[in-house]
């Protein structure tokens, strides 16, 4: 059998107290917990889907142990903004059409800030190839996601700027 | 109607308010906040988890099949297989909105005596976890003694090949006799022949196969699932014994289709376990259960032998297709009747002769795929048409422009083609883009290749299909729109409320559109054959024009004017003639009212019905309808390595009328990357039957590293038959893509992969015997 754990999690800023499995990957638990957001393409780590923040750093949430994430705290899509208070990103993929099925949307986005905060604030198309090659989408054909970080990242600068 | 022949830049859709421009959305912002619910994000108390039990082997006889320990297991609801199932079998056949059943191509639920493909389902299980779930398939004990199988076409059409489908392992088959085939050929000064073969593809979705299943107080089982096709609740209903009335197919927001999830997947395995525990069953597929679990992509075999005049006109064309349909019949026989018509491409051919055929094999069976069989038979005449040039001596683009089909012409069937045929326009556009080829560095060589396509849209006319749409006005003024058409990530509600907000003059993002629900939508059909626009929207279409019409006839009464002078935008009333006079439409909407005016309408559109083409000849018409264009491809190939990089890739198309340019740029972007991976890197290997590319990282789908920036160049002849003269483009933005790769790789390399995907591995033995041969 399985060992159990109970465990500290912060998820989108709320702390709660959740029991685990020690071979419960993080995707498991969070979807379990409610946070359905994060979605499951492969389990695999070949898609990109569920990807989430630790930290503020995107890791595919299937090829995390939950019992290891420990104190660091998880962003998930909802996280990073509202319809109240958009994220940029959110915008930018919403308004340049950068979501079809919007499946791959979550864990898109969340590389992406990932990419912005860790790599570059100032992508060109080649940082955003790169920096979006873990994750798959299989209806835009990727321009208008292009599109999307590149405006997005504007804006974040923008606002960054303004500060 | 425009003027068809002279194609003029589309003018920026001056008339419409919304229609025609690159608006949000109305799903977006549910899909960029998470907050959408898709079918895999449902649960229920009680819920119960399901697993699928498959064979490994792809052909043998089940001896034995003990399932008790799996029984006992605690934690184990229910353990089906074919001996608790009332009847054995479900219906394969085209689903939708057209009436009845059309063939016996049923096939077993679960394994009886026979496997015939790698993971077909022997037993379904329903427990508490899904863990106890997977336990319980390890404890089901099955004997499969091996049968000898057939693994390929040849074998399986020789007279002595084990039989896996009917007496003679052939699905359907086809033939085409336009004019007199040995006339053309004898006025030909040229004759090219070519051999071109496509391979097994996968749709992968990123949302696999996911349902949730209850059933209600009225003993209807309910079925939330992820599909292109809520109609399939009859093939279930049926399967199970019960009522078509009691059997509801809800759907969501659905993670992708591409034709994947037209046909049953996890919805009757849900049924059956929801009908045997009185509890509600969720059933998601893995990923891998995705590969083994539903129809791909048909391989094709296609001979063409064409004969030109010295100045390149078509005097004859000859072609001979073969698909593989895998054990089952699915959609097979549709699909080759599609690659059959598209047979010799957008040209116009006095001479045709077509012999088609599917034959059953023990690989994995072949559905709906994004094109449905067009898509193959444009990977070969596109082909055909640069090998034609090279051996002509004529340029590729000049080659097409000579034998063009145009409005008015006959297609191989003999259809004269009604609506606007842009293909020349669309070639000219995409090549311009295109701009100069690179000049080669070293090894790395550099190519431009063409293609131009004809994809019909819209269901066979013989399917008689219709589609129906609701649009009620609410006491507040806001508008709800009910249809069942399914939302598979194109914008199929979106554009409902935009086409709906255009006539009723609300903006389409305050228009509420409740879709794919088998009971209390009304029902459109399914989102494939590029027809959820062309019937869904002008079912909508039809509903919010009647409303429209009675909401005018009363403001007309308040104005003292004519209802024809009344207009409809920004939530107000007003006069054409006269802006000034004006009233909110809320406040029209509660006169009507309390008036009893009704304001709403449940309207029925209906596509062309015709008969079966001639089963002698082939002559006839088999769609309503077709879309018309061309993709340009720019690549670099390394000599050495054979590896390909896309540079550009520009697709232009006459879609007759955008609804939302923004996703009609998104379909053709994402289709010609679909493209992209179906030339260059995408294949399922069966070895004997046994997939070896049971994985996304086995199984290539384009990344981003991949893909370039794609360009799209839309066309509006307003021609089509679509709402506002629309044409279709949720497969058009396909067909072209992977032959205009084929092309330009073979242009860069001055020899040609006939056999496709075009792998590095190809490539490169292709160069190198190329050079052999000097």
């Amino acid at each position: 059998m399985t060992n159990r754990k109970t465990l500290k999690m912060t998820v989108n800023d709320t702390v709660r107290n959740v029991e685990v499995a020690t071979n419960e990957t993080l995707l498991e638990t969070l979807r379990r917990v409610g946070a359905v957001e994060v979605k499951c393409g492969c389990e695999k780590g070949d898609c990109g889907a569920c990807a989430v923040l630790l930290d503020g750093m995107a890791v595919d949430s299937c090829l995390t142990l939950t019992h290891t994430v420990g104190t660091r705290a998880i962003t998930t899509i909802k996280g990073l903004g509202t319809a109240e208070a958009p994220h940029p990103l959110q915008t930018a993929f919403a308004e340049l059409g950068a979501a079809q099925c919007g499946y791959c949307t979550p864990g898109m986005i969340i590389a992406t800030q990932s990419m912005l905060t860790h790599d570059t604030a100032t992508p060109d198309e080649n940082d955003i190839r790169h920096g979006l090659s873990g994750n798959l989408c299989r209806c835009t054909g990727y321009t208008k996601i292009y599109d999307a970080v590149l405006e997005g990242a504007k804006a974040m600068r923008e606002t960054e700027a303004a500060k | 109607m425009n003027k068809l022949d002279e194609p003029t830049v589309a003018e920026q859709n001056v008339n419409f308010r919304q229609i025609g421009k690159p608006r949000t959305r109305t799903d977006a912002p549910g899909k960029v906040f998470g907050k959408t619910p898709y079918a895999g994000d449902y649960v229920m108390p009680d819920m119960l988890h399901a697993r699928v039990l498959r064979a490994k082997v792809p052909s043998a006889r089940m001896t034995r099949l003990d399932v008790s320990k799996a029984r006992a297991l605690p934690g184990v609801a229910s353990v089906l297989t074919f001996r608790d199932l009332k009847i054995g079998t479900v219906a394969t056949d085209i689903p939708g909105q057209t009436g009845f059943k059309r063939r016996a191509t049923d096939q077993q639920i679960l394994v009886d005596e026979l496997v015939r493909y790698q993971g077909e389902p022997i037993a379904i299980v329903a427990a508490e976890t899904v863990e106890i779930a997977q336990h319980a398939l390890s404890l089901i004990e099955v004997d499969l003694e091996p049968v000898p199988g057939v693994y390929n076409v040849f074998d399986a059409q020789k007279p002595d090949s084990p039989k896996v489908f009917g007496t003679d392992n052939l699905v359907a088959s086809y033939k085409v006799r336009k004019g007199d085939v040995e006339v053309g050929f004898a006025a030909a000064d040229v004759i090219v022949e070519n051999t071109f073969t496509t391979q097994y593809i996968e749709h992968a979705f990123l949302e696999p196969e996911v349902g949730l299943g209850w059933e209600d107080e009225q003993g209807v089982i309910n079925i939330r699932s992820s599909t292109q096709a809520v109609e399939t609740f009859r093939y279930i209903a049926d399967a199970m014994g019960l009522p078509h009335s009691k059997v509801r197919i809800r759907g969501a927001l659905v993670g992708g289709g591409f034709g994947g999830k037209c046909d049953v997947t996890v919805e009757l395995y849900i049924a059956l376990l929801t009908k045997a525990t009185g509890r509600p069953v969720r059933l998601g597929f893995t990923r891998e259960d995705s590969f083994y679990g539903h129809g791909k992509r048909h391989p094709f075999i296609i001979t063409h032998k064409t004969g030109f005049t010295r100045d390149g006109k078509i005097t004859a064309s000859k072609i001979d297709i073969t698909s593989e349909s895998g054990p089952y019949a699915f959609m097979s026989p549709y699909v080759l009747m599609y690659a059959t018509e598209a047979g010799p491409g957008p040209y116009l051919v006095d001479h045709v002769h077509i012999d088609s055929r599917s034959i059953a094999t023990n690989n994995m069976y072949t559905s709906a795929f994004r094109g449905f069989g067009a898509t193959q038979a444009c990977i070969a005449y596109e082909q055909q048409m640069d090998e034609a040039a090279k051996v002509l001596g004529i340029d590729r683009i000049e080659l097409r422009r000579r034998n063009l089909l145009k409005t008015g012409d006959a297609i191989a069937t003999g259809f004269k083609v009604q609506s606007a045929v842009w293909t020349e326009e669309c070639m000219d556009r995409a090549m311009a883009a295109l701009g100069e080829k690179p000049k080669d560095k070293g090894p790395i060589k550099y190519g431009h290749g063409l293609a131009a396509y004809q994809q019909g849209y819209g269901r066979m006319i013989w399917l008689h299909d219709t589609a129906e749409g609701w649009v009620g006005v609410e006491m507040d003024g806001t508008v709800l729109v009910r249809s069942g058409m399914t939302d598979i990530g194109a914008g199929q509600t979106s554009s409902l409320a935009q086409i709906a907000g255009e006539l009723l003059g609300i903006d389409m993002m305050d228009i509420t559109v409740y879709n794919s629900d088998s009971s209390t939508t009304p029902l459109a059909g399914t989102s494939s054959a590029s027809r959820g626009l062309y019937m869904s929207g002008n079912a909508v279409r039809l509903a919010a024009e009647a409303v429209r019409d009675r909401l005018a006839a009363r403001a007309a009464q308040h104005f003292g004017s004519t209802a024809d002078d009344v207009d409809f935008a920004n939530a107000q009333v007003f006069l054409k003639s006269d802006p000034r006079k004006t009233m909110p439409f809320k406040e029209l909407v509660a006169t009507c009212a309390s008036e009893g005016i009704h304001r709403a309408e449940l309207a029925i559109f209906r596509a062309p019905f015709g008969d079966w083409i001639d089963p002698e000849t082939g002559q006839g018409q088999v769609h309503p309808d077709y879309t018309y264009g061309a993709h340009a491809v720019q690549v670099a190939v390394d000599t050495e390595t054979g590896e390909v990089t896309i540079l550009k890739s520009i697709g232009a198309h006459d879609i007759g009328q955008a609804v939302n340019m923004a996703a009609v740029e998104g379909q053709i972007e994402g289709g010609v990357a679909q493209g992209h991976g179906y030339a260059l890197s995408e294949e399922l290997i069966y070895k004997d039957g046994c997939l070896v590319t049971p994985s996304l990282s086995e199984y290539l789908c384009p990344t981003s590293m991949d893909s370039p920036r794609i360009e799209s160049i839309v066309l509006e002849s307003r021609s089509g038959l679509g709402p506002f003269g629309a044409k279709g483009i949720g497969e058009p933005g396909h067909t072209p893509a992977a032959p205009a790769v084929a092309n330009a790789v073979a242009d860069a390399i001055g020899t040609r992969v006939f056999d496709f995907p075009l792998t590095p591995e190809k490539i490169a033995r292709a160069v190198r015997t190329a050079r052999k041969a000097g």
